[in-house]
C-alpha cells in the first residue's frame, strides 16, 4: 500500500509549496508582524521539522541503494536540525545567533547530497534532471539564509529564501517515475511511464 | 458626504501594498493550480478513474496546489492582514 516514488515527491512539493508560502508572507510582511501571533511563528519551523521527521520514512521505504539512503538521511537529518533550531530560537532556549546557520547549512547539505547521489548526467531522464537542477538550486538558494544571518531586516534575503523553496516545489511536483526530459531519455533509463 | 463613508474610502485607500501582496498570495496560487489543470488534465486522474488505483486517485497534484492556496487564504492570510493593518495603523 506504500506509494510510488512520484506521489511521495508530490506531496513533499505540497509541503514546500506551504513553507514557500509562509516565508514569502513573512518576507513581505516582516518578522515583527509575523511573530505577533505565537502559533504562527511556530508554523514554519514546526512545517520545516515536519517534513524533516517525514523524510525518515521514505528513506526507509523507498531508497534502493546506499547512497540513495544516506542521501535521505542527510536531508531527514538537516531538515529537523534547521527546524528545531528555528523553534529553539523563537522559544527561547537557544540564544546564540549562530544558530541560524542551520537553515544555509540544511541548504548547502542538501544540494551537495542531490548532486553527489545523482550518478547520471543531466538528461538521462527526467528524475536526474531534476536531481541536478535541484541540486544547484538548494546550494544557490543556501546564499539567502547565510545572508540574512547578518542581514535579518533585509527583505531582499528572505524573499529569496521563500522563493527557493517555491521553485524547489515546482521542480518536486515536476518529477515522473521514469520518463524524458525535453524529448531526450537514455534507453537505460527503462521504459517509459504514463 | 457622511463621516462613516469617508472613513470607509480612508480605509480603503490605506490597505498598503504589503497587505495587498499577502491578499493575492492564495488566490495566485490557487489560480496557478487551475492553470495547470487546464494544461495537463491528464494529472487529474479523477477525470479518468477508470482503472486508477488509490495513490493516483488521492494524490492530484494541481488539486494539491490549490488546496495549498485555499489553505492559505483561508488560514494564514486573514489574521496576518489583521495585525499588518493594526500595526500600520499606530
Amino acid at each position: 500500500m506504500t506509494p510510488p516514488a512520484e506521489h511521495v515527491h508530490w506531496l513533499f512539493a505540497t509541503g514546500f509549496l506551504l513553507l514557500g508560502l509562509c516565508l514569502l508572507a513573512r518576507a513581505i510582511v516582516g518578522d515583527e508582524v509575523w511573530q505577533r501571533r505565537a502559533w504562527r511563528a511556530y508554523l514554519w519551523p514546526s512545517l520545516l521539522f515536519g517534513l524533516g521527521l517525514l523524510m525518515w520514512p521514505v528513506m526507509v521505504f523507498f531508497t534502493n541503494s546506499t547512497i540513495h539512503m544516506v542521501a535521505h538521511g542527510a536531508w531527514a537529518q538537516t531538515m529537523m536540525l534547521a527546524g528545531a533550531a528555528e523553534l529553539g530560537l523563537l522559544r527561547g532556549k537557544l540564544h546564540n545567533r549562530a544558530w541560524r546557520l542551520a537553515l544555509p547549512f540544511t541548504l548547502a547539505v542538501s544540494g551537495a547530497a542531490l548532486l553527489i547521489h545523482e550518478q547520471n548526467g543531466w538528461l538521462f531522464a527526467r528524475a536526474a534532471f531534476l536531481h541536478h537542477i535541484m541540486g544547484w538550486t538548494a546550494l544557490v538558494g543556501a546564499i539567502f539564509p547565510l545572508v540574512a544571518v547578518a542581514r535579518p531586516r533585509s527583505r531582499v534575503w528572505s524573499t529569496g529564501l521563500a522563493l527557493t523553496m517555491v521553485v524547489i516545489a515546482v521542480f518536486l511536483y515536476s518529477d515522473r517515475d521514469v520518463a524524458p526530459i525535453f524529448g531526450h531519455l537514455s534507453p537505460l533509463a527503462g521504459e517509459e511511464h504514463r | 458626504m457622511s463621516t462613516q463613508l469617508i472613513t470607509e474610502r480612508v480605509a480603503v485607500r490605506a490597505r498598503s501594498t504589503r497587505a495587498r501582496l499577502i491578499v493575492v498570495l492564495g488566490p495566485v496560487t490557487m489560480l496557478g493550480g487551475v492553470a495547470w489543470a487546464f494544461l495537463q488534465p491528464y494529472r487529474l486522474t479523477l477525470l479518468h478513474p477508470h482503472g486508477q488505483g488509490f495513490w493516483w486517485l488521492f494524490v492530484e497534484p494541481p488539486l494539491l496546489v490549490i488546496a495549498v492556496g485555499v489553505a492559505f487564504a483561508l488560514f494564514v492570510a486573514p489574521g496576518l492582514i489583521e495585525d499588518l493593518e493594526a500595526g500600520e495603523e499606530l
